[in-house]
């Protein structure tokens, strides 16, 4: 259930992690009994996304808000690891996260962030986890693919989202399906 | 690194690795006419072939993109409200399930908790199951005693597999990661979520990326102190937790085929009953195996179907089905090959299941419980190992000990069965003498944590070893609790001795 559709030019502030994020630290089991189809609990999965980090990244969510400041999310490799529960993208896009830029992602996060349309899953070849830091003004434009780190003034080239791009900008799979006519209007 | 010379990975890069994530959605492609003249037969792998069959074509590549039909979709109470809600959104509050007999729903993970949002998952599955006449649903609605519902199961990747839904050469969709279990019993069987599910569930059908496969050839005879799960461990250990990504693990050779570890009584009587124990053995090693492929990243885990495989599933089911088997000219990534005799009982340290460490240079680190259960672990024959050892070394365990049977099927059998190994004693009558906790009321319970009142679950920083699939931060419940991933065999050694510790010092 996506909220805004993400635009292809994303600015704003980033958040940063490193390698092997797995979903138990995206979304804590315990708060799987949420229902991300119910409008109410989607938005309480928002406020508990990335509630399992270890300390040492900071803090991402102000306690007892349900967005994050951060719209744009710097991580390492194997982004999304562990579980196939899909509340893990769903969190992170009802948090107010329109992107992520990994060096790479575990399969079932990436399907499952292109089939709900929550937030994008794009790639990055460089390390940039190694260089950006909390709070960096960060633009991620999916038109030139590149990432910019105004804080810094550095930029780095992202790997296209080919085909998966026009999904997630539908806002998921149904809508892409409907569009282009593969399945009918829902009833 | 340790075993260099056990673990020769032979590099031949046979095929191009993609390393571009590209398309998982796209409009279907106009079928192209068949090739009318000199068909030069196309070698495939054993997951190709399933996708290919279940995608009505005659030949696929890794890399395609392709609509494969479902033979069975699964959900269970966490992500099937999820999928129901998902797929009344976008099918109509009135829609019907593509297919009533194949789809199967199995309350399993937060079931024996106060938790309200949890209950009331499970009255949504309920209520869905009615409503749509789903054949195979679970139930359980007494939830102060699991016996009281006959329907009940247990963990799903388990029930599946006992109740006959696993099947070679079909495919199986479940809302869970550990779906790829399944793939123990030939059949192509991968996680996906709750949106991937309600489209199924409407449709019969998804969009598939073909992987490529890497084989794992197991050769050489098993030890006596080694199971399933430390083979799992050492190769997550060695390809690491993003080592399968995108891709098939098919897992052959002798110890795969030849997976028994029970020293055989030479009571004739017993013979009878350690054959059809034999084929429950293997099978469910096979299904470790298979189990934690996704803890490489793997897409899916595969084993060829055999003979075991057909006598497991004698009485099962009555659908017809048909194996598949990796052509021999097929092209593989990778290829590794595993002398099993040589290899030593291994664990996976905090944080991760891939920080592979051996069991015997573990022993200095101090434990604070035992966790016995899961999918992963929590098998009939996961219990029978443990029960085996404590048995064998006829003292108390120092820790807690916390015994999680999978299903109400394995509940009954650490009750009934007696084992010829140990004299005619039960699981539960070894565990009982050796002072561990009554075996728990079966489901997923504490291997991922869950509602804080679960059974077993670490609301403390403790130390904990565990026959489960997963050892990140906050895995069981308290972020800074420590979790070592090992097999039954070095949970019970590690239970009798108060750290981790190496199981032939028990054997």
């Amino acid at each position: 259930m996506a909220g805004d559709t993400p635009s292809r030019q994303i600015s704003g502030k980033c958040f940063v992690v490193r390698d092997n994020i797995d979903t138990d630290q995206i979304i804590p089991a315990e708060y799987l009994t949420l229902v991300p189809s119910k409008p109410d609990e989607y938005e309480k999965l928002g406020s508990y996304a990335m509630a399992g980090l270890p300390p040492h990244y900071g803090q991402f969510m102000e306690p007892g808000k349900s967005k994050t400041k951060y719209s744009i999310i710097i991580a390492g490799s194997n982004f999304g690891c562990g579980s196939s529960r899909e509340h893990a993208p769903v969190a992170l896009g009802a948090s107010g996260i329109q992107v992520v830029v990994a060096e790479s992602y575990a399969r079932i996060f990436f399907r499952n962030s292109v089939a709900t349309g929550e937030m994008y899953p794009v790639e990055c070849e460089a390390r940039i986890c190694d260089e950006f830091h909390n709070g960096d003004d960060v633009t991620v434009d999916m038109e030139r693919d590149v990432v910019v780190n105004h804080s810094t003034g550095k930029e780095y080239a992202l790997k296209p989202l080919g085909d998966a791009a026009p999904v997630i900008e539908a806002g998921g799979i149904f809508a892409y399906a409907r569009q282009t006519g593969m399945i009918p209007s829902a009833a | 690194m340790l075993h260099s010379s056990y673990f020769s990975v032979n590099a031949r890069p046979m095929s191009r690795r993609s390393s571009t994530i590209s398309a998982v959605m796209a409009p279907p492609q106009q079928q192209r006419a068949p090739a009318s003249t000199g068909a030069v037969k196309h070698a495939m792998t054993l997951t190709e072939k399933i996708l290919a069959r279940a995608s009505e074509k005659t030949k696929l590549v890794p890399g395609e993109n392709v609509w494969v039909n479902a033979d069975v979709l699964m959900t269970h109470d966490v992500c099937g409200p999820g999928t129901i809600g998902i797929f009344k959104k976008e099918f109509g509050a009135n829609a019907k399930v593509w297919d009533r007999e194949k789809i199967v729903i199995i309350p399993d993970h937060y079931i024996f908790t106060a938790d309200e949002r949890a209950n009331r998952n499970v009255d949504i599955l309920r209520d869905f199951s009615k409503e749509q006449s789903i054949k195979y649903f679970y139930d359980i609605t007494d939830r102060s005693d699991f016996r009281a519902n006959p329907d009940y199961k247990g963990v799903c990747h388990v029930a599946l597999a006992q109740e006959g839904h696993c099947r070679p050469g079909e495919v199986l969709f479940g809302t869970d990661s550990h779906t790829c279990t399944a793939g123990a019993f030939g059949q192509f069987a991968t996680g996906i979520g709750n949106t991937d599910a309600g489209f199924i569930m409407g449709t019969g059908k998804i969009l598939l990326k073909v992987p490529g496969t890497l084989r794992f050839v197991l050769d050489g005879e098993m030890p006596s102190y080694l199971l399933a799960k430390d083979l799992i461990l050492q190769i997550i250990g060695e390809i690491t937790v993003s080592g399968a990504t995108y891709k098939s693990m098919e897992f052959v050779g002798t110890a795969v085929e030849r997976m028994t570890v029970s020293s055989f009584s030479p009571y004739l009587i017993e013979i009878v009953h350690l054959i059809s124990r034999s084929e429950l053995t293997q099978m469910e090693d096979r299904m470790t195996l298979c189990n934690m492929a996704i803890e490489a990243g793997g897409k899916n885990g595969v084993v060829p179907a055999d003979e075991v495989t057909y006598s497991y599933l004698k009485g099962k089911t009555e659908k017809e089905f048909e194996s598949v088997y990796s052509d021999a000219g097929a092209t593989f990534i990778q290829e590794y090959r595993i002398d099993v005799s040589k290899l030593e009982p291994v664990v996976a340290k905090p944080h991760s299941p891939d920080k592979r460490v051996l069991a015997r240079d573990c022993k200095d680190v101090k434990i604070d419980r035992v966790y016995i259960g899961s999918c992963t672990g929590g098998k009939t024959e996961d219990f029978v190992a443990a029960a085996k050892l404590l048995n064998k070394a006829g003292q108390k365990v120092k820790v807690p000990t916390f015994l999680v049977p999978a299903t109400q099927k394995v509940w009954v059998d650490l009750y009934a069965m007696p084992l010829p190994e140990a004299d005619g004693k039960t699981c539960a009558q070894i565990f009982e003498e050796a002072g561990c906790d009554t075996p728990a009321s079966p489901s997923c319970a504490a291997c991922l944590g869950g509602p804080k009142d679960t059974y077993a679950r670490m609301n403390e920083p403790k130390v904990c070893v565990s026959t489960t699939n997963r050892n990140f931060p906050g895995r069981m419940g308290h972020k800074e609790a420590q979790i070592y991933l090992a097999s039954p065999y070095t949970a019970a050694a590690s239970a009798l001795t108060g750290f981790v510790s190496d199981c032939r010092d028990f054997l």
